[in-house]
């Protein structure tokens, strides 16, 4: 059977271009790029390489790059950096609707005595600039907010919000994780001071991160020990994978607009295929300002864990909000936070297209995702068939 | 992804026994629709009195989907009396097993079993010395014993992946907690009478909501600048304002209801609620 993926927030392909860029920094040639002979100084000019192609994509400096492990290691490093050099600021600004790399970490220092707004969403899952402009306070030591969501894939205005914490002498840090290759991302045209992308999701391996900080920009470092990153990130460097993220982000960078176009007409096409052949289902999030490749939707009356299941007899793979695939009892924050109610909640499904996705693919979703509902909705005690009008607009 | 076993995935994907009995002799629906789980389960007998057929809908994962096809199952031919005894912990065997964060599904169906015979034997509903313990969940006190003293479970982690308890905003754990210890304490030596608090006037209520908030509210709100102040109590309505960082804080409201209103109730009286004035 044939896989369909369409996860590709949780996780995308690594593209056979950045595979065979890699292979060779496995075997041959495996220096040390900080070593002082030439072998080892050939890796280090191939990233430098890397670190130039990260830089065109962000439009930034490749001196304002850092190699991190992850996303998670990125935002962690970040607003750590941003508490340790403001010791007399207490106050974090974030939303309700982050990564948990984001969260978690505030929540945690929540119980070391920082305040912490987590700026509330409205229905489309937009934030209130209003709000925004009200919560930063003289003690506000760093702001954090999520480029774009990865459930709804909704855009946050980053760059105005990072205008107004500029205004007010407050370091603005922003997880573009889901943003990154996506959307153009333009550094000198914004005033962030410091921004979180992953590999992984742009087509890279998993186990590599950026962070860029502005320059300027006062940074502590998170990892101590080597001189590696002059010294804002010690350890030695994960050379393969810097290297096919360098690659990864050079072809983001040539696809960007076309690639989007593309995904974009595939992602619609997907929506009001289903809005046409599903009763009451509904699009969560604001409809323009999203992702061009991340559709998160709601069917009444049925559960998302078994949805995903029957589609992963298919062979089609997507995730869901629903409380009962993630293990926790609670489902998705971040629909929460929007207001959806429950009965829409737990039938929600995220479907996120890649520029490997096919026509053809997206009509076999359309088939098969009726069919699923419907038996499901057989089952399910809440459903009648009284309940036919749509109200997928 | 869920480890599940075959016999989850074969009973998920071709269910059992779907759809509904017209004119059941036994009928009851649990769950509800914020709980991400409901099952609803209706059977008929036949003229020696055993289950002649079972039938469920039910709008849940995969393993509330099976767990339900495996209840009614199980339930054919047998009489009321040995239905009765069927556990969650049988469910779950019957299965091969379910993941631990899923049991709950199997209580599920034997919560939806019990209710149903109770239907056939015209008992009521919920019997009103149940207290409701878990909030978010609807759990009440005496589901939540049947599920410790069935599965021996010893910590409030085991009774959320069972019954879902403490799993919302997780206020009620420490009274899932001590409803173990009660249990376990219970079963080894002999039952404390419970406490019984004398009726308040509303004279003494105020002096002891007002003490309460001077000793044990104001010190920890102080503490992160906040501050609160009593305004009015209205029958068992407390109505307060919050003062310094507490009044623009986000957080407050869950300080509010967390903290302030489970202090009152635990020092002063259960029936008291917060509400927070301008």
């Amino acid at each position: 059977m044939k896989t369909i993926y369409l996860d590709n927030n949780a996780t995308t392909m690594v593209a056979p271009e950045v595979i065979d860029e890699m292979l060779p920094y496995f075997s041959d040639l495996y220096g040390n790029p900080s070593s002082i002979h030439s072998f080892g100084g050939e890796v280090a000019k191939k990233i430098a390489e890397a670190r130039q192609k990260v830089a065109s994509l962000l439009n930034a400096d490749p001196d304002e790059i850092i190699f991190t492990s992850c996303g998670t290691e990125s935002d962690n490093a970040a607003i750590l950096s941003a508490l340790s050099l403001n010791p007399g600021k207490n106050h974090i600004v974030t939303s309700r609707v982050e990564h948990p790399a984001v969260k978690v970490l505030c929540e945690r220092l929540a119980t070391k005595g920082y305040r912490i707004t987590e700026l509330p969403v409205d229905s489309d899952g937009l934030i209130d600039i209003d709000a925004y402009r009200r919560s930063l306070t003289p003690d506000t030591a760093v702001v954090s907010i999520m480029w774009a969501n990865n459930e709804t894939g909704v855009i946050f205005p980053v760059e105005h919000m990072a205008y107004l914490a500029r205004e007010r002498g407050i370091l603005f840090h922003t997880d573009a994780v889901q943003a990154a290759g996506k959307i153009p991302i333009n550094m000198r045209n914004n005033q962030i001071d410091m921004l979180s992308i992953s590999g992984h999701k742009l087509h890279a391996p998993k186990g590599i991160g950026i962070l860029y900080i502005r320059r300027g920009t006062s940074f502590s470092p998170f990892l101590i020990g080597g001189h590696q990153e002059k010294g804002r990130r010690g350890g030695t460097e994960n050379v393969p994978s810097i290297i096919g993220l360098g690659k990864a982000c050079e072809l983001a960078y040539q696809n960007l607009e076309n690639e989007n176009g593309y995904i974009k007409s595939l992602r619609d096409r997907l929506e009001d295929g289903l809005i046409n052949k599903i009763p009451r289902c509904k699009v969560n999030g604001h409809r323009q300002k999203r992702l061009p490749n991340t559709s998160n939707m709601s069917f009444e009356s049925v559960e998302g864990e078994s949805i995903l299941l029957l589609l992963d007899q298919y062979g089609i793979c997507a995730s869901s909000g629903s409380a009962c695939t993630s293990g926790s009892i609670q489902p998705s924050h971040v629909l929460r936070a929007m207001g959806v109610p429950y009965t829409m909640i737990h039938g929600s499904v995220r479907f996120s297209l890649s520029k490997y996705n096919t026509e053809e693919e997206i009509d076999f979703v359309i088939d098969i995702m009726p069919k699923i509902i419907e038996r499901l909705r057989q089952m399910s005690p809440y459903w009648s068939h009284e309940q036919t009008a749509c109200t997928g607009v | 992804m869920w480890d599940y076993t075959d016999k989850v995935r074969e009973h998920f994907l071709n269910p059992k026994n779907v759809g509904e009995i017209e004119n059941p002799d036994g009928v009851a629906e649990v769950g509800s629709i914020a709980c991400g789980d409901a099952l609803k389960i209706t059977f008929k007998l036949d003229e020696n009195k055993r289950i002649k057929d079972a039938r469920f809908k039910t709008f849940g994962c995969a393993s509330a989907i099976a767990s339900a096809s495996a209840l009614t199952e199980m339930l054919k031919g047998k009489t009321i009396e040995e239905a009765m005894k069927i556990t969650n912990q049988d469910i779950a065997d019957y299965l091969g097993g379910l993941p631990p964060e899923k049991m709950h599904c199997s209580v599920l169906g034997q919560e939806a079993l019990k209710k149903a015979i109770d239907s056939y034997l015209g008992m009521k509903e919920k019997t009103t010395d149940e207290e409701i313990i878990c909030e978010c969940f609807g759990v009440t006190d005496k589901e939540i014993e049947r599920a410790i003293t069935q599965n021996h479970l010893t910590t409030v982690e085991e009774v959320t992946n069972y019954t879902k308890a403490g799993g919302g905003c997780g206020k009620c754990s420490d009274r899932i907690k001590s409803i173990i210890d009660r249990v376990y304490s219970k079963e080894g030596q002999k039952e404390q009478a419970p406490v019984k608090r004398p009726k308040l006037t509303n004279i003494q209520k105020i002096k002891m909501i007002e003490e309460a908030i001077e000793r044990e509210i104001r010190p920890s709100l102080k503490h992160d600048g906040g501050d609160i102040e009593l305004i009015d109590v209205i029958g068992n309505r407390v109505l307060v304002a919050t003062r310094g960082a507490c009044a623009s804080c986000m957080a407050s409201q869950a300080t509010l209801k967390g903290f302030v209103e489970i202090k009152l109730k635990e020092l002063v009286s259960p029936e008291l609620v917060v509400e927070e004035v301008a």
